[in-house]
């Protein structure tokens, strides 16, 4: 019975999409051998929204766990990098995992406290938790209290002697990063997760009464967004080599950016963040003269996108075409027409 | 004696919060909405009273008369041009669109009113105090604050049981699809229910900007504020939002007094453990 039928993931426009992704792969790997220090830097920082903002997706596009608190791990991975570096020695590329290590046991009491409160509130509750870790860690002199503290030059100069290489090697550790939380995030989506997680996305009632454990869904992808965001804001302040209470725990660039990027890329489909990440970028590289106008507009982009096309641009471009750059469709195919095609 | 008085100064700072409390716990109770621009719309509030009374000459507390009914004519529009458009089962888009018109407002008082942290001037009262007894002394204006946030309160409770508007409330509350079919226009009431939040947070926003210097850029805190008060408090009644921001306040002060860094993270623990081993708040609706 089961060998009659077997199920597909791949369309024809996600395997051009997986062709795509691989071309994309190896040319931006190669990236240190075209690109200046301007254009690293600024790839970095795409990889690094990509990768916030599809872990976002995850949680509140498909969980429906709406944070405005992920600003909590962010700035929790970035202190950890800096607090095992400086003071037990570890190496940094060794702090970035062991970063989500620590924010995913550290995510599951917080989760004990904050699936408590219901929907909306569940939302600011994130927010009083980022708060409390930005506050905790502006007492704690070790690590420069509210002032904040940079990595110290021998740190630095042990990842790898010459400058240039330390940007390629931090570069390359970008990347791999961003490939594996979208890697991760695809195999999630078509695992028993996914299937679970896509039925709580569409409907939160019928997931659980065809006996999906909703709770346990939830805290599963909670602690993985966890996880996923400190080890991206370890790198992020890594790059920076300057750490602060106020810059890692900032509710502007590490909630507000990814939130509007998510909406406006496409929310519950994984290649909304990406789009949305492109679309950020050159808007920014195109008017962020305009300072606080600039977010204020971003604000406004996103509240015209939530009420006109709640699916994004790419919900738009999905719908029209009937594309899908990832495989990540469930089509069943049963012996019998398996055979004939 | 310094302690009587530090928790004293807790609780009157508490009449404050829950002003901020009763404003978002009027709203969710009406319409499960939770208005994560609250905290702005609080700001957006001292700088029109910062207009009024800069233009005007006004004493900002009799200013409050002003910036009342323009707050509450904001709230009525904007509920009617646009939250009224995010309502549904889906939590999504009410938090989406008040979390990115909390970022519209901050960015446009920075814009208009730059980053500089500004302070309305009551004259005499700010600094106007009197013993209650030996060593403790209470300032008239946290004083009159919080007898105002007692009359608020008060007047909310009254509303939501004694008046048509209130049965009105109460009704889309219970059930919407039941009170439109008993006459009720929802999109008229639940932007009734947005202008009173605001005209609630108007009176908060004076207050606020007597008493402390603010900037563009306190919103959100004032939010958490609020929104800690309404969950200690449990969401009950009006008076437990009362009560949520003096315990609020009270651990703040006691926060305060222990480490000045501990004001705002003893407020937040405080929630914190109130979550942990009372989640329904200290006086829970009781259970019909």
């Amino acid at each position: 019975m089961n060998a009659s039928f077997r199920v597909e993931h791949a369309t024809r426009s996600s395997h051009v999409g997986t062709v795509v992704f691989a071309v994309g792969f190896v040319v931006l790997a190669a990236a240190p051998a075209w690109g200046g220090r301007d254009d690293l830097r600024l790839l970095s920082e795409i990889y690094a929204y990509v990768a916030l903002a599809s872990l976002w997706n995850l949680l509140a596009g498909y969980a429906g766990l709406v944070s405005v608190g992920q600003q909590a791990y962010v700035g929790l991975g970035g202190y950890v990098l800096f607090a095992s570096t400086i003071l037990a020695g570890v190496h940094p590329l060794v702090a970035v995992p062991l970063a989500g290590v620590i924010a995913g046991v550290i995510a599951l009491p917080v989760a004990g406290l904050m699936f408590r409160l219901r929907g909306h509130y569940f939302a600011i509750g994130t927010w009083v938790v980022a708060e409390v870790f930005r506050l905790i860690s502006s007492q704690i002199s070790a690590l420069g209290g509210g002032s904040g503290i940079s990595l110290p030059a021998g740190i630095v100069t042990a990842m790898a002697s010459s400058r240039q290489m330390r940007e390629f090697l931090i570069y390359w550790v970008a990347l791999a990063l961003v490939v594996a939380v979208l890697a991760a995030i695809v195999l999630l989506l078509r695992s028993r997760y996914g299937l679970a997680l896509t039925a709580i996305r569409d409907n939160e009632l019928a997931a659980r009464s065809n006996g999906v454990d909703v709770t346990r869904t939830k805290l599963v992808v909670y602690i993985l967004t966890a996880f996923g965001t400190a080890m991206v804001g370890a790198l992020i302040f890594l790059q920076k080599l300057r750490i602060s209470p106020d810059t890692a725990f900032s509710v502007n660039d590490w909630t507000a950016f990814v939130i509007f990027i998510t909406v406006i890329g496409g929310i519950g489909r994984v290649e909304g963040p990406i789009i949305g990440t492109i679309v950020f970028f050159l808007l920014r590289q195109t008017l962020a003269d305009l300072g606080s106008l600039y977010l204020l507009m971003l604000g406004a982009v996103a509240i015209a996108v939530m009420l006109m096309a709640p699916k994004g641009i790419w919900g738009l471009i999905a719908e029209r075409f009937g594309w899908q750059l990832l495989p990540l469709e469930r089509r069943l195919r049963f012996a019998a027409d398996a055979r004939t095609t | 004696m310094e302690w009587i008085n530090i928790i004293v100064q807790g609780v009157l700072i508490g009449g404050l919060y829950a002003m901020f409390a009763a404003g978002l716990a009027l709203i969710f109770g009406v319409m499960r909405l939770v208005n994560i621009a609250h905290g702005d719309l609080i700001v957006l509030a001292a700088y029109i009273a910062l207009m009024t009374t800069d233009t005007l000459g006004l004493n900002p507390l009799i200013a409050i008369a002003i910036v009342v009914p323009i707050m509450a004519a904001i709230g009525y529009a904007l509920q009617r041009a646009l939250l009224n458009r995010t309502l549904g089962d889906d939590v999504l888009p009410p938090l989406l669109v008040t979390f990115g018109l909390s970022v519209i407002i901050q960015n446009a008082l920075l814009e208009v009113f730059t980053a500089d942290s500004r302070r309305l001037k009551a004259g005499a009262i700010e600094v106007a105090s009197f013993p209650l007894a030996e060593g403790v002394w209470i300032g008239v204006l946290p004083l009159l604050q919080f007898v105002v946030a007692v009359a608020v309160i008060a007047g909310l409770q009254v509303l939501f049981y004694r008046t048509a508007l209130g049965r009105a409330f109460r009704a889309t509350s219970d059930d919407q699809s039941v009170a439109q079919l008993m006459g009720l226009d929802n999109r008229h009431v639940f932007a009734l229910a947005m202008a009173l939040s605001l005209a609630v947070i108007a009176v908060a926003g004076v207050f606020l900007a007597v008493r402390t210097n603010f900037d563009p850029a306190i919103g959100p805190a004032r939010l958490i504020f609020g929104f800690e008060a309404v969950i200690i408090g449990g969401l009950g009644s009006m008076w437990g939002t009362l009560a949520g921001g003096i315990v609020l306040g009270v651990s703040q002060a006691i926060g305060a007094q222990i480490d000045p860094g501990w004001q705002l993270l003893a407020g937040h623990l405080t929630f914190l453990l109130i979550l942990a081993v009372r989640p329904e708040g200290l006086f829970p609706k009781v259970q019909g």
